[in-house]
């Protein structure tokens, strides 16, 4: 007999397709027949469908197709369109924005031409779904925090690929679309400006970064520690505080002095989960536009600590007379 | 269905250790060489380090031969830069150069059989410039080699051509059309490590002289345009130097600021000598070769295999962990035919360096070596003018330009005083040779402490050139 278990479970709740909730008028209904997927209930929900993309959704999915494409079909070309080096070679393989030497310029397709369409069409593709998600959450009848919340990951990226190079006068300080080639982008981009790590916007990102990771992983333990007494009925605790709160309130007052209550950790999460883009952001945009040298930076604001010298100070061999070129 | 979760489950561990495949397995050695919590550590694998030993082992030699008895000039034909050797040094290195660079194939690597003194085969034109090459290297090149120095095998280890050689990549814009283009990097190029960085870095920095600086030396942003493209070109090349030697990034930086040349490590300056060397031998030696070689070896540009960091080092922080073959092998630790200078006091070690008069093609300058703290002309250093003086007794219009230097260790005014009166030694011993008093310039460098920490004998010298 199998039997439910809060962390990983056998069980899965089956039940008759859930055609949602009614919507006001003016709203299209869903398409298509619902489908249960076994496989997919052992996740989340079994049910997938009915479908609704409207023209926002629809516009998305063709703009981010365009981009994929884009992307893809270059790396493909470059490995001579051999499929089984592309395969290979994928993580290494990218799309490389222009040269500095086109400035802000609309350069050659090869040269980074595609680049620039790529980068359109994939920041169409996002906008265009983060208003289908505020049209959403508007036609449900719900708060907007998820849209806002992904228009504060969409920030990021068009600071570091539009905002940015647009400030700098140049395509070509943005990101290569590529697995590994966006790794080393932004090593290169630390090591450019001096040491990332001392960019205090850099700091409070991580900070939030870590922190949101620390908060999913208390709010998920709490809830499932509590699910045997109906913990996981968030809402319902929210207005009617039942046993479960009441035990995970006074759970966290004993191991951390004070607690969240059912309803305001959720607003944590989600302002460590929006502020880590943000802010980081900020960091990113300041970088070589305010700030050419975080390290001088820390030192000149004694952010950066003082540590004795172990190694006899080296002059820079560029500076003495005599030297070999 | 249980079966079907067993096999997903077994690809699922195939895929993650496929991902681990490439990375080293722990456990690894961490050295601290740094102020405890900057992360100054050096990263070692006890593994791949064994399998290092072995590679970096020196071959067997024999002690020198004996520098007697008639000269290799005056025996054999067509010997144009080890003609001073005496016959017996001469020929062990013969036999050492073949035991170094062509054990299986032998003297007629280079050699025309029944004729030795042949310049038929290229090889034997590409030896003798690279023999030139060494010497240059152990002569001129201390900031780097120091008197550990290089032999031929520090490079060859028993192959004709060096392991780790580079030649220019070819262009891109050849081979892609409409799309595709990698702009010079996004290969798994073992160049960079492995990175998705420029995978031919050297062509710009190890024989084109590009800037290889991309960190501004002021906090705030104030006309630094160094763009994160170019950075990963120099990315590039340090990813090469870290692989060739098998170090971290913190060999040479420190993890705060890899910009900051008073914090780094002593093995930083080292290494800027290292680069301006590759691209010296690149340029002077290396390349010039292109029309000697066959089409065979030169790369898609028509360019010369050239050398960068993993030709010598291969992947030893130092080549053969900086075990020394020339105390074996003097006849390649110096630049012969040139004129020599005195062996600095006290340096009972150093080979002592025959003030060879051999030298006229490049009679119309000298260099003059003092002992410590002495502004003394010592009877070796007189005859080394020698040369200069004849020079401008050939030519009653030359002048010369008098230099004078000083080690870096030491009290910095009283080491400016000795400088000077250094020069005024060598200014009185011309006089006293006949050379009149109007045709001496004395030129006071604008910095005339040795660029080497410490007391480097080439450091206390009078430089001396004759201007036409």
């Amino acid at each position: 007999m199998a039997e439910y278990q809060n962390i990983f479970t056998r069980v899965q709740v089956m039940a008759p397709s859930y055609a949602g909730v009614p919507l006001e008028r003016g709203n299209k209904e869903r398409e298509g027949p619902p489908i249960h997927v076994h496989w997919l209930g052992k996740l989340g929900d079994a049910q997938i469908g009915p479908i609704y993309l409207g023209w926002f959704g629809l516009a998305s999915l063709i703009c981010g197709f365009i981009a994929f494409e884009i992307v893809g079909l270059n790396m493909l070309a470059s490995v001579n369109w051999d499929p089984v080096q592309f395969v290979r070679q994928l993580p290494w393989l990218a799309l490389e924005p222009p040269s500095p030497a086109y400035g802000l310029h609309i350069p050659p397709l090869h040269e980074g031409g595609w680049w620039l369409m790529a980068g359109f069409f994939m920041t169409s593709s996002v906008l265009l779904w983060c208003a289908r998600m505020y049209r959403r959450a508007r036609a449900l009848g719900m708060g907007t925090h998820v849209a806002w919340a992904f228009l504060s990951a969409i920030w990021l990226m068009l600071v570091l690929g539009f905002i940015r190079p647009i400030l700098m006068g140049s395509w070509g300080e943005a990101v290569p679309f590529g697995i590994f080639p966006h790794l080393d982008w932004t090593a290169a981009f630390s090591i450019r400006y001096g040491n990332l790590f001392y960019n205090p916007f850099h700091m409070l990102s991580i900070a939030f970064l870590y922190g949101s990771t620390l908060l999913f992983a208390m709010h998920g333990a709490t809830i499932l520690a509590v699910s045997r007494f109906g913990g996981e009925r968030e809402i319902e605790q929210i207005v009617d505080r039942g046993t479960a709160s009441e035990r995970a309130a006074l759970f966290w007052r004993w191991c951390m002095g004070f607690n969240a209550t059912m309803e305001s950790i959720h607003r944590w999460a989600w302002w460590f989960a929006v502020l880590c883009p943000l802010v980081g952001g900020i960091g990113i945009l300041l970088t070589g536009t305010v700030v050419d040298n975080w390290y001088l930076w820390a030192v000149k604001h004694h952010v950066a600590p003082v540590y004795p010298a172990v190694f006899a100070p080296l002059g820079d061999p560029s500076l003495l007379q005599g030297v070999k070129p | 269905m249980t079966t079907l979760f067993g096999s997903a489950c077994r690809i699922a561990a195939l895929g993650l250790l496929a991902l681990l495949a490439a990375c080293e397995r722990p456990p690894v050695d961490a050295v601290q060489r740094g102020y405890r919590g900057t992360g100054m550590d050096q990263i070692y694998n006890p593994r791949t380090l064994q399998t290092q030993a072995a590679k970096n082992a020196l071959p067997p030699d024999t002690p020198p031969a004996p520098a007697v008895g008639p000269t290799a000039g005056q025996v054999f034909q067509n010997v144009k830069v080890l003609n001073d050797l005496s016959v017996g040094e001469f020929s062990r290195l013969m036999v050492s150069i073949t035991a170094w660079v062509a054990p299986e194939q032998g003297c007629t690597y280079c050699h025309v059989g029944n004729n030795l003194a042949s310049d038929d085969i290229y090889t034997k034109v590409v030896a003798r410039r690279m023999l030139q090459m060494t010497q240059h290297i152990n002569a001129d090149w201390k900031n780097h080699v120091a008197d550990t120095g290089v032999t031929c095998y520090t490079c060859h280890r028993g192959q004709p051509v060096p392991d780790r050689v580079w030649t220019t990549a070819p262009s891109q814009t050849r081979l892609v059309g409409m799309a595709g283009n990698k702009a010079g990097q996004n290969a798994p190029a073992s160049s960079v490590a492995m990175a998705s960085l420029p995978y031919d870095p050297f062509t710009p920095f190890l024989s084109q002289g590009n800037n290889i600086r991309v960190v501004g030396g002021e906090a705030l942003q104030n006309g630094n345009r160094v763009s994160i493209k170019q950075t990963e070109w120099t990315y590039g090349l340090m990813m090469h130097m870290s692989d060739s030697l098998g170090v971290n990034c913190t060999y040479c930086h420190n993890t705060r600021s890899f910009a900051d040349w008073e914090t780094s490590t002593p093995q930083r300056t080292t290494a800027w000598y290292g680069i301006r060397m590759a691209r010296d031998l690149n340029n002077q030696y290396i390349d010039p070769l292109r029309p000697v070689f066959p089409a065979t070896r030169l790369g898609v540009g028509g360019d010369a295999p050239k050398i960068n960091c993993a030709t010598c080092h291969q992947g030893a922080f130092k080549p053969m962990y900086g075990a020394s073959m020339l105390p074996n092998h003097p006849e390649l630790a110096k630049v012969r035919a040139v004129v020599g200078a005195a062996p600095p006091a006290g340096a009972a070690a150093a080979p002592a360096s025959p003030a060879a008069v051999a030298g006229a093609a490049s009679g119309t300058s000298a260099e003059v070596l003092f002992a410590v703290g002495s502004p003394a002309l010592s009877g070796e250093a007189t005859r080394a003018l020698d040369t200069v003086v004849q020079a401008l007794k050939a030519d009653a219009t030359a002048k010369v330009t008098l230099s004078g230097y000083h080690s870096a260790s030491g009290d910095p005014a009283q080491n400016e005083e000795l400088a000077k009166q250094r020069a005024f030694a060598v200014r009185d011993a011309l006089k006293a040779a006949g050379i009149a008093e109007d045709r001496i310039v004395l030129a006071k460098p604008q910095v005339a402490e040795a660029n080497v920490a410490g007391e480097d004998p080439r450091a206390r010298r009078v430089e001396v050139a004759v201007m036409k």
